[in-house]
């Protein structure tokens, strides 16, 4: 029992990482509607710029999370300027190969700027464990810090975007781009908008991320990246409470799976349960049914 | 005027030529390995070990060694083109590839064109079977497997061992099958076994199961960086069995900002140590370091290193010269190597038909940040 225990919390833990990560896609594709594959290698940006302040410029933890996430926000600006804008009218397929471009391009600069040594990120927040049954549990800060960032950014993305008029802004574009438009709004701005939000969100991420898996190397983002863009999935994409439960419940179900039924299957049993719960339901777990119009 | 400077310029270029075959002969090494991608570490360690080789031996005069670099980016493709491009450039014999995949499918066409390779690091038994023209540095990795279980056993280092590898990888899963064969052989209890794969951030299932089936050993034949995951896994639920790691480890203490306190008292199997006081390693380190960047090098530096060494020793035994076509020189130096013993940074050195190298890793143990041999 306390081993189950043990494996659920571990799985919560790996999962608040990739719904962390998963908020940022489903920003993105929610809006935008575009897939926007290097959300991952942001993610793997931002821990560089937050390990570079603190182990080179001996910034604190809090400015070294604050800086990432400003260079990443800046990064993600000009990313979408320069590569997504000239695109907004071209088919959908341009996009996602551009965005694919992108990842690799960022994984590649990284490799020149930072080398290919992987380095150990110090984690932001470490206050110890906590130990439940002797010892035979232990909880990390790591863990709690994420599930507590999860649900804090949750539920201001759900306010930003259903209160504010930059949110309502957000969704009128999301819904149709030129009515938007022809209301005053401002497309690009828009846009732009929602990829400094989901790139200051990937700093956040890429910093939890790299304190509970603490080594930081140019490809830390790609799989965690495509498992947390399965998991938006799972959870029904442009769907921010979905995103959470799809990247929660994907975390348990690959540590759950590889404790009892084989290590050399996680993955497998992970992107098995997708194609499962897609079969079911098309739209993911709390997707809204889109009706197709012929 | 006019006319001056065109005599100037001709008397010249004319002395340029002369001073051009005045110069010692030189002939040309490839050098090929992952210089960008995921596997970079290992490509650029070989990379530097050769440079450090070429530099010091050009120094001294003589026939010179002219290096040519190509990226395979550990892509069975890539490394193909990175051997026509070596070729076309006029390469005569090959320091390469770093990685065992690559090198196998370059080891297949250099087979048929007849180009000699020796492989700094691949180590994999199948890198040299049935090619007489591809010699290795490293030694293999089933021997490593066998080496481990002996050692274990022999020394009593544990009772109850727990064995964590890589099933997407040749390597671990190599080591990993010939641990556990020997295990049995010799009577070594395996109580847990468990993989994981290139993309796997998360190891606590893999540690957890090690630490439920009661394991005080806990066998890694794997590389560091996930090595690295799994020492803080283990500190993060209080397991602290003995960890038992092999070549793959080494590099552990080079990686950025890496507390060495996580890697205390872990064993590992290395034909290099960076932290030797030998005179020839001390200025190995140092060399290295200076066109590292700083970096402190690990056995694919040095085996690259006695890489370069041991073909030029061959070169010069079999008269290679840099007219010499790459396949005359395949058939020179597959005598040179089949008779000849090298002693390198690595150890000595000797080959067998097959290209296997005869030459035994060494136990080191992490203490204190530095490798201190095992038993001292």
């Amino acid at each position: 029992m306390v081993a189950f225990l043990r494996f659920l919390i571990n799985g919560i833990s790996l999962g608040s990482v990739y719904a962390i990560i998963a908020l940022g896609y489903t920003m993105v594709y929610g809006i935008a509607k575009m897939l926007n594959f290097a959300h991952g290698d942001v993610i793997m940006v931002g821990a560089y710029i937050a390990f570079c302040a603190m182990a080179y410029l001996s910034l604190p933890p809090l400015v070294a999370v604050l800086l990432a996430m400003v260079v990443c926000t800046a990064l993600g600006v000009v990313i979408e300027g320069l590569a997504y804008r000239p695109l907004r009218q071209a088919a959908s397929l341009a996009v996602l190969i551009t965005a694919i471009g992108v990842s690799y391009f960022l994984q590649n600069a990284a490799l020149l700027i930072w080398g290919s040594n992987p380095k150990i990120f110090d984690s932001v927040f470490s206050v110890g464990t906590i130990r439940l049954f002797e010892g035979e549990l232990t909880i990390t800060s790591e863990t709690i810090l994420t599930i507590a960032a999860n649900i804090v950014i949750m539920i201001a993305l759900t306010l930003f975007t259903g209160q504010t008029k930059l949110g309502k802004a957000m969704r009128a574009v999301s819904e149709d781009k030129g009515a938007a438009e022809l209301m005053g709004i401002n497309v690009n701005r828009t846009i732009s908008l929602t990829f400094a939000i989901g790139s200051a969100l990937a700093a956040i991420a890429g910093v939890l991320l790299c304190s509970a898996y603490p080594t930081l190397m140019p490809t830390t983002g790609s799989m965690p990246g495509i498992k947390a863009f399965t998991a938006a999935v799972f959870g029904g994409i442009g769907s921010i409470p979905g995103a959470m439960i799809g990247g929660i419940l994907l975390g348990v179900i690959e540590i759950l799976g590889k404790a009892y039924i084989s290590t050399e299957l996680g993955d497998a049993l992970v992107f098995a349960v997708l194609i499962i719960v897609l079969l079911f339901k098309p739209a993911g777990l709390l997707g809204k049914p889109v009706r197709e119009k012929v | 005027m006019k006319k001056m400077g065109k005599i100037l310029a001709l008397t010249l270029a004319l002395m340029m030529i002369l001073a051009g075959t005045a110069m010692a002969d030189s002939i040309k090494i490839a050098v090929i390995g992952p210089f960008t991608g995921p596997a970079a570490n290992y490509g650029l360690a070989c990379r530097y070990g050769a440079q450090v080789a070429a530099d010091e031996i050009n120094a001294q005069g003589g026939l010179q060694i002219e290096l040519l670099f190509e990226d395979d980016e550990h892509d069975t493709e890539k490394a193909i083109n990175a051997y026509n491009a070596v070729l076309e450039a006029g390469a005569q014999m090959i320091d390469g590839n770093t990685t065992t995949s690559p090198c196998l499918a370059v080891g297949a066409v250099a087979y048929e064109e007849r180009v000699f390779m020796l492989t700094p690091s691949a180590s994999s038994d199948l890198v040299v079977a049935d090619k007489d023209n591809v010699y290795q540095v490293c030694f293999q990795d089933p021997q490593m497997g066998t080496i481990s279980a002996n050692l274990i056993s022999e020394n009593n280092m544990g009772t109850k061992v727990a064995v964590i590898y890589n099933n997407a990888d040749d390597y671990s899963t190599g080591i990993y099958k010939t641990f556990i064969a020997q295990a049995k052989e010799i009577g070594l209890e395996i109580v847990s076994e468990s993989a994981f794969n290139d993309d796997t951030t998360d190891f606590s299932v893999q540690v957890a199961s090690a630490k439920d089936a009661g394991a005080d050993l806990v066998f890694l034949p794997i590389y560091y960086t996930p090595a690295s995951m799994i020492l803080q896994t283990a500190k993060n639920i209080e397991y602290a069995p003995v960890f038992f790691g092999v070549d793959g480890m080494d590099g552990i203490l080079a990686m950025d900002n890496f507390d060495p306190a996580l890697a205390e008292d872990v064993i590992l199997l290395t034909p290099f140590s960076a932290f030797s006081d030998d005179e020839a390693v001390v200025n190995f380190v140092e060399k290295y370091k200076e066109i590292s960047g700083g970096v402190e090098p690990n056995q694919f530096g040095a085996d690259s290193y006695d890489a370069i060494y041991a073909l030029y020793q061959a070169s010069v035994a079999a008269g290679i010269t840099g007219e010499t076509s790459y396949d005359e020189a395949c058939e020179l130096l597959i005598e040179q190597f089949s008779t000849m013993e090298y002693t390198g940074l690595t150890g000595d050195m000797k080959w067998d038909e097959t290209g296997a190298v005869s030459k035994l890793p060494a136990a080191y143990v992490i203490k204190g940040g530095a490798y201190v041999p095992y038993g001292e």
